[in-house]
């Protein structure tokens, strides 16, 4: 069994427990141990934006520390704490003066200079695991049902730090779906924003988003969507007005590996 | 002893402002060797040059410095002038004092110090001058064209014209390149194929002309003026000379869902066919990927209805060796493939076309006969975006760097043409800059704004979204308003970039000419030797050397034309002596120099050697080609044994004049 060091993040102890839950679940049932290091926290969150850019990468470089510390490269799941740990490396691995700046400040035992490899379970599920060998464990394929996959912005860009997969031609998602049976919706708005935190400013704005991004998947047939994003999942759900059924992929990865009743909201 | 003569050039007060050229002229005149060393106004004006003839003759000089400007702007004057007085030319040294020295320094004083220790190395070096004389080599009176479309036609016509033999390869079952899938050409609106096919047609007829289609370069050796070209002539399952173009073989097929290239893939081929109606030479082709009787041996229709038995399943390839004495490459261009560009949906959706498959089509040979209908549901289209430099001018790596330069016309064009056969439709044409230079291209975009109403918005379209009732969904920016827009149309159109044709870069592999980054190849000069590369005897036609209109094309394929007809009209070329020679003694026949040859002059040669006992070994040792070498130096830097030197820049001459600026 192959273990990694594995990252929640805060909103998945609270608000996104499913993606989480079912995370692990299936991880163990596909034979990777999770393990989170210990008082890990926040990743940074919205405050990478924020004009101190040190202080905002301090979280996140510590949590990248542990996992070099333990010799293992890091799992994330959640997209908003992928992009800031993994655009974190990105950069210190490339900017000396950023580097020393959160060096000095962290004193730690020794240096981090971007050792630590970081995967998004996605990513963990395409290149350890591999989708054939997902395919084979599958026990509950999701014959039939056309699923929409949403990226979001935060998963694919930058796409330089971020590294998945084409920023404007994705298939990762959709190899996933074919891999637990299903059929993927190719649709325009796959890999535009939610909203984001709009929601918190102007509503309106957010609900022209999500609205945007539901109608174009249901338009091209889809009967479900899914998301690794938290706030996607709010938006989409809460503020877009639509009735297709949105779940995190880490739900329907679950139910096709039989740890998940269907799905019936 | 030597008897050096020393001429310093003012160049009005080019030099002389900031060089006391009298100080230098007096310096250099204590160098060992120096036997005269005056300064005057303008050295390469006549009575400058006079001063230079009858110094040679009055002092029997043995070797010239001219301090002056660039050897690139007036080496070939002096060596002239030393000609006409008796010296041989490669006797002479241009120090660069005006480039080098007195436009980039400010003082006096170091300035003129520096152009004395200029003048110092250039006679150090004429020193060591040795006499040199051009060799003659024949040139083989046939030309070859590598391309068939208008670039290679209209070269290959020109060269013709001039009473040359031309032989043109296309890779393609016929000639006429990308033009003839063009439906009307700019500023003028005539239409493509009216223009193009006469030309082909007289391209096939002509008795200097041989075409040789469906076949690629394999293999190119020798030199200017005499290359030696390997040939493949692919099979086309089909006797070239039997067949009579009658077309019945491509009716009769039953393989019928082959896509059709000339089409863009927007319709059907046959697995035997002729590409278009025109084509040239008008013979059928079988597609093997595609043909049942290839694949499984059944079925044989063609060769039953085919009158005059040109269907020969059995045929293969065949390699052909010509002799050239010049080569035209004009392998021309190819829009890129669109699949990092998905914002705007072009594998998703059959409605959002790239611009080469709008001119099909519009085209009245084309899948709808010229009635423009939507790929999806051949329905008329009424609102029709065109989204512009897709790739083009892009500053990572998904595009292009550079402007494709045809763009802004065709599209003004295509939008032109649209709103005057169906007025009903409403055109939106998104540009980040409208570029359009050229005689009469301005006045073409105004009349599409003006007279058209063709609704031109600056800003670019950030995504694309097909939806399910067939609209498209167009979000773009416009820059000048600020605005966001949100236009749902019937169909999009994408202006993507233009790249060299996939097959130049292994071309300019085996002709050993330069490419640039982008892999369009590399011109002799920018501005002075457009049409030639910097191999002698390769000249360029076409957009394989740039991005390119029609009528710049033909203005190249004219001039690439003008150059191998100058080289072909002389029974020997003159080489440049400056060439590297190996010391045989000296080689080990490591190969270094061979690898670093950019021309491909080295070979090496099995050379029997007589020792000092008196025995004889056979050794194998780096041979120079003098006719193809181009004095690059870069074997001479490469040789761990010093056994390859420069002709003109030895070793030895290079060292003293280091020596002398040292000093």
């Amino acid at each position: 069994m192959e273990t990694f060091t594995y990252y929640p993040g805060c909103t998945l102890r609270t608000k996104a427990k499913d993606l989480d839950t079912y995370a692990r679940a299936s991880a163990e049932a596909l034979g990777i141990a999770l393990e989170e290091p210990a008082d890990w926290q926040c990743c940074g969150g919205a405050y990478t934006t924020a004009r101190d850019e040190i202080a905002t990468k301090l979280s996140a470089v510590r949590t990248l520390n542990s996992a070099k510390e333990q010799g293992r490269a890091l799992i994330t799941v959640c997209s908003a704490c992928h992009n800031v740990i993994k655009q974190t490396n990105y950069d210190i691995s490339r900017d000396e003066d950023m580097a020393m700046k959160v060096n000095n400040y962290l004193q730690l035992p020794e240096p981090y200079a971007g050792e630590t490899t970081v995967y998004h379970y996605l990513e963990m599920l395409r290149d350890v695991v591999g989708f054939d060998k997902l395919k084979e464990k599958v026990v509950a394929p999701l014959k039939g049902v056309k699923i929409a996959a949403y990226y979001g912005c935060l998963l694919l860009r930058p796409s330089a730090a971020l590294a998945m997969d084409d920023p404007e031609n994705p298939t990762i998602m959709e190899d996933f779906i074919r891999a637990i049976g299903a059929t993927p919706v190719i649709y325009a708005q796959r890999n535009e924003c939610c909203g984001g935190y709009i929601t918190l400013e102007d509503k309106s704005q957010a609900a022209k988003r999500s609205g945007a991004v539901m109608g174009s998947a249901k338009d091209q047939g889809a009967d479900m969507l899914i998301t690794a994003c938290p706030l996607c999942l709010y938006n989409l759900k809460k503020n877009s007005g639509s009735d297709l059924p949105v779940y995190y992929f880490t739900e329907i990865l679950a139910q096709a590996l039989g740890l998940k009743e269907g799905n019936d909201e | 002893m030597q008897r050096i003569g020393v001429f310093v050039c003012h160049c009005g007060t080019n030099i002389a402002a900031t060089v006391d050229v009298k100080a230098v002229a007096e310096a250099l005149s204590h160098e060992p060797g120096v036997v005269i060393s005056q300064d005057y106004q303008y050295m390469c004006s006549e009575s400058g040059q006079n001063l230079v003839k009858d110094a040679i003759k009055e002092h029997k000089l043995s070797g010239v410095v001219i301090c002056s400007c660039s050897p690139r702007m007036h080496e070939n004057t002096f060596r002239k002038a030393a000609a006409s007085a008796g010296l041989n030319p490669y006797l002479v040294e241009i120090a660069n004092i005006r480039e080098q020295c007195s436009w980039i320094h400010k003082e006096i004083a170091t300035a003129t110090e520096k152009a004395i220790i200029l003048g110092r190395a250039a006679v150090a070096k004429v020193h060591l001058n040795t006499p040199l004389t051009s060799m003659e080599s024949p040139v083989v009176k046939r030309a070859l064209v590598i391309g068939g479309g208008i670039a290679g036609i209209q070269t290959a016509l020109d060269i013709a014209e001039a009473g040359f033999d031309v032989d043109i390869v296309e890779k393609k079952p016929t000639i006429g390149g990308k033009m003839a899938q063009i439906d009307k050409t700019f500023p003028t609106l005539d239409c493509a194929a009216c223009i193009l096919t006469p030309k082909m047609v007289e391209a096939s007829q002509n008795e200097h002309i041989t075409i040789h289609s469906f076949s690629e370069v394999e293999e190119v050796k020798g030199f200017v003026g005499n290359f030696t070209v390997k040939i493949r002539k692919k099979a086309r399952y089909v006797d070239e000379t039997k067949c009579t173009g009658c077309g019945l073989c491509t009716e009769k097929c039953p393989m019928k869902k082959v896509p059709n290239e000339f089409n863009m893939g927007l319709d059907n081929r046959s697995a035997v066919y002729i590409p278009f109606a025109q084509a040239v030479p008008k013979v059928a082709t079988i597609d093997p990927n595609y043909c049942m009787m290839l694949k499984n041996g059944k079925c044989g229709v063609c060769s039953k209805v085919c009158s005059v038995g040109a269907i020969d399943y059995k045929q293969e390839d065949r390699i052909i060796e010509e002799k050239y004495g010049a080569i035209v490459v004009a392998t021309g261009f190819d829009p890129i493939k669109l699949d990092k560009y998905d914002e705007f949906a072009y594998s998703q959706c059959p409605d959002v076309v790239t611009s080469l498959e709008l001119e099909r089509l519009m085209n009245a040979a084309g899948p709808n006969g010229g009635t423009l209908l939507r790929p999806s549901d051949k329905t008329h289209p009424h609102t029709i975006v065109f989204v512009q430099c897709v790739g083009s001018r892009c500053d990572d790596s998904k595009g292009k760097p550079y402007c494709s330069k045809i763009c802004c016309m065709y599209t003004a064009k295509h939008a032109m043409l649209i709103r005057e056969k169906y007025p009903d439709t409403e055109v939106y044409v998104f540009y980040i800059d409208v570029r359009t230079p050229g005689k009469n291209f301005d006045e073409f975009y105004r009349r599409a704004v003006e007279q058209y109403n063709v609704h031109y918005i600056k800003g670019m379209v950030g995504k694309v979204t097909p939806k399910s009732d067939g609209k498209i969904g167009v979000q773009a920016s416009d820059l000048l308003s600020n605005e966001q827009l949100h236009i749902d149309a019937d169909m999009v159109v994408l202006a993507a970039a233009i790249e060299p044709d996939k097959t130049a870069r292994p071309l300019a592999t085996m002709l050993t000419t330069q490419m640039d980054t982008n892999d369009f190849f590399t011109e002799a000069h920018p501005k002075l030797r457009p049409v030639e590369s910097a191999t002698a005897g390769i000249f360029l036609s076409g957009a394989c050397q740039g991005p390119k209109d029609i009528p710049e094309t033909v203005a190249q394929g004219s001039a690439a034309a003008a150059k191998a007809i100058g080289l072909l009209c002389k029974n020997s070329i003159t080489c440049n002596p400056c060439v590297a020679h190996s010391d045989e003694l000296k080689c080990n026949g490591c190969s270094s120099c061979e690898k670093v040859c950019p021309y491909g002059a080295i070979t090496y040669i099995e050379k029997e050697f007589r020792m000092p006992d008196r025995t004889t070994a056979i050794r194998r040792v780096a041979s120079v080609n003098p006719a193809v070498c181009q004095g690059c130096g870069a074997c001479t830097v490469a040789c761990p044994s010093g056994a390859m030197d420069l002709n003109g820049f030895s070793n030895s001459q290079i060292m003293a004049e280091v020596d002398a600026i040292c000093k």
